[in-house]
């Protein structure tokens, strides 16, 4: 099964925070959540960067391996959901999270925080009504076959949302237009398809996609 | 008159720079769209490798995110991570479950410590009513925090497969609930606890020799002990130290409305951890002495009293200074009615 994915091309996010409007219209999330975000490094200077980061749904997921009620789960599609009903508040998602994603509504004495919120890749959560789900989860656009909005409406198209493959071969695509080297990809042709190899690959990718040419 | 060649001359000198000017945007937008590759290479952001790499610890960024203090980055959840799932739980869990194994082992070999004379039926005044109130009150609170914090940290792999979401969801908010507003009680309890009895806990030379002789738990050694030996007064001094950690870590953790940071709660946690997985398994150990392990230790944390035969092999040296005192004091209020008032060396 493909497993699905976030990419932000740092190269092409303008800061607009369209992305974060998308997410807040599309899962009406409550005051004071904002599912996504985005972050500005040296802002102002020659170097600025921004990035948009939300939940980006990982392969071995530290909120999943700290979880005192066990409330994650992972789809087929690979996309880390939880259940409300079992959340209880804790706030260790949030300390392991490497994305700063999790968020509670509220932050109060004896550690009252009411039911974790975090990017559900607009994939809704575990729910008996399509109603319910919305109320608790927001949007469940992957169930009409629709991408998550807030890559659906990306301007620039830095982010980008889909399968793995898709995003790697869309990315490999402007690396080569950009001149960037694209020595990631090459043992990908061979058969080192071990987990190792494909973190390598990730490694090296990232380095070469933020070299200047 | 004379406004006119000077008119003229502007219009012309307007003119003029107007055409260069466009003829420059279209020159200029020709050559940058005959070659788009050139382009996007030198759209290039400023972006270094170097960059990326400091996201973790980089303080030069900005979040869109209201009032957030998240860099793009949290290096260090994987590593609270690793030290929680990989070493903190599954060292509790040995700890816990091997003092269990240890207790139950040494109570089939070596089984009960009996009292080696017959019990005289004078009583001793060792544990006031307000001291036992003090001492079963941190024992529920401590046994229900126990029970609530090895829930949080190992109940998923238990109760959640065997009753279901439906009786797993309500046990574990509750037990949330449980632990996070019976903590800060207990925080009370225990500094009463350790202030009340810090007088009878300094340790003394004679203390040394009874953990030298291992406390005459094996054999039938009895080394000397005040009216508290060297093993309370340990249990004591776990309480002062580790005790004190489990409680200050815990209270940043309860009450997290000070600005604490992620870095902040992960090692006040990992210390929580440490320290009350230890602390219980040393309680069962001092649960297991206080009930099942020794004849006649029960009744004074129970009724306040101790047989004269009990305080004399275990507390021998608190024993004869309550005797002095007593042979000092008028006849009617000595141990032998069971009464004594003088039983206390503070």
């Amino acid at each position: 099964m493909t497993k699905m994915k976030f990419v932000c091309d740092a190269e092409r996010c303008i800061e607009c925070n369209g992305c974060v409007t998308a997410c807040k219209n599309a899962n009406e999330t409550a005051w004071g959540i904002q599912r996504r975000r985005v972050v500005t490094i040296d802002d102002g200077k020659p170097t600025e960067v921004s990035i948009s980061v939300a939940c980006m749904h990982c392969d071995d997921a530290p909120c999943m391996a700290v979880c005192p009620t066990d409330c994650f789960h992972k789809t087929d599609d690979g996309i880390v959901l939880h259940d409300k009903d079992l959340c209880i508040g804790c706030g260790y998602c949030l300390y392991a999270c490497p994305f700063g994603a999790p968020q509670f509504p509220k932050q109060a004495a004896f550690g009252e925080r009411g039911k974790m919120d975090k990017c559900t890749y607009c994939a809704g959560g575990p729910a008996d009504t399509k109603e319910e789900e919305y109320e608790k989860y927001g949007a469940n656009r992957i169930a009409e076959g629709k991408l998550p909005l807030c890559a659906e409406m990306c301007a620039t198209k830095a982010l980008m949302a889909g399968p793995t493959d898709t995003l790697t071969d869309l990315f490999r695509e402007r690396m080569e237009k950009r001149g960037q080297s694209l020595d990631a990809w090459q043992p990908m042709h061979n058969d080192q398809s071990s987990e190792t190899a494909a973190t390598l690959n990730l490694d090296r990718m990232a380095y070469d996609a933020s070299r200047q040419v | 008159m004379t406004f006119t060649p000077i008119s003229l001359s502007w219009y012309r000198r307007l003119t003029s720079l107007a055409l260069t000017l466009l003829l420059t945007c279209v020159l200029a937008s020709s050559a940058l769209a005959s070659d788009p590759d050139a382009e996007i290479k030198q759209a290039i952001g400023g972006a270094s490798q170097e960059t990326w790499q400091d996201v973790g610890s980089t303080d030069n960024y900005i979040d869109s995110r209201a009032e957030s203090t998240y860099s793009l980055i949290n290096a260090s959840g994987e590593t609270w991570r690793q030290i929680r799932n990989t070493w903190v739980s599954p060292g509790g869990a040995i700890a816990i479950l091997g003092m269990l194994a240890v207790l139950v082992v040494f109570y089939l070999i070596v089984g009960r410590k009996t009292l080696d004379e017959p019990l005289t039926g004078r009583m001793m005044l060792r544990w006031t009513a307000l001291e036992r109130a003090l001492h079963w009150t941190m024992a529920t609170l401590f046994i229900l925090l126990a029970l609530t914090g090895l829930n949080l940290l190992f109940g998923k792999l238990i109760f959640r497969p065997l009753f279901g979401d439906g009786f797993w969801a309500p046990m574990i908010a509750g037990t949330k609930l449980v632990h996070n507003y019976l903590g800060p009680l207990f925080s009370i309890v225990l500094i009463l606890v350790l202030a009340k009895w810090l007088t009878i806990n300094i340790p003394k030379k004679h203390d040394w020799t009874w953990f030298k002789q291992g406390g005459g738990v094996v054999g039938n050694a009895h080394p000397d002990a005040g009216f508290a030996n060297g093993g309370e007064k340990a249990w004591y001094w776990l309480l002062a130290s580790a005790g004190l950690v489990v409680v200050v870590t815990g209270l940043i953790m309860d009450f997290p409305i000070f600005g604490q940071s992620r870095d902040t709660m992960q090692w006040m946690n990992v210390l929580h951890g440490i320290g009350s997985l230890g602390l219980t398994a040393v309680a069962l150990g001092h649960i297991y002495i206080g009930t099942l392990g020794m004849e006649g230790a029960f009744s004074a944390m129970k009724t306040g009293y101790v047989d004269e035969a009990w305080a004399k092999q275990h507390h021998n040296l608190w024993y004869e200074e309550v005797m002095n005192k007593a042979d000092a004091e008028p006849k009617e209020k000595a141990v032998d009615d069971g009464t004594a008032k003088a039983h206390r060396p503070n």
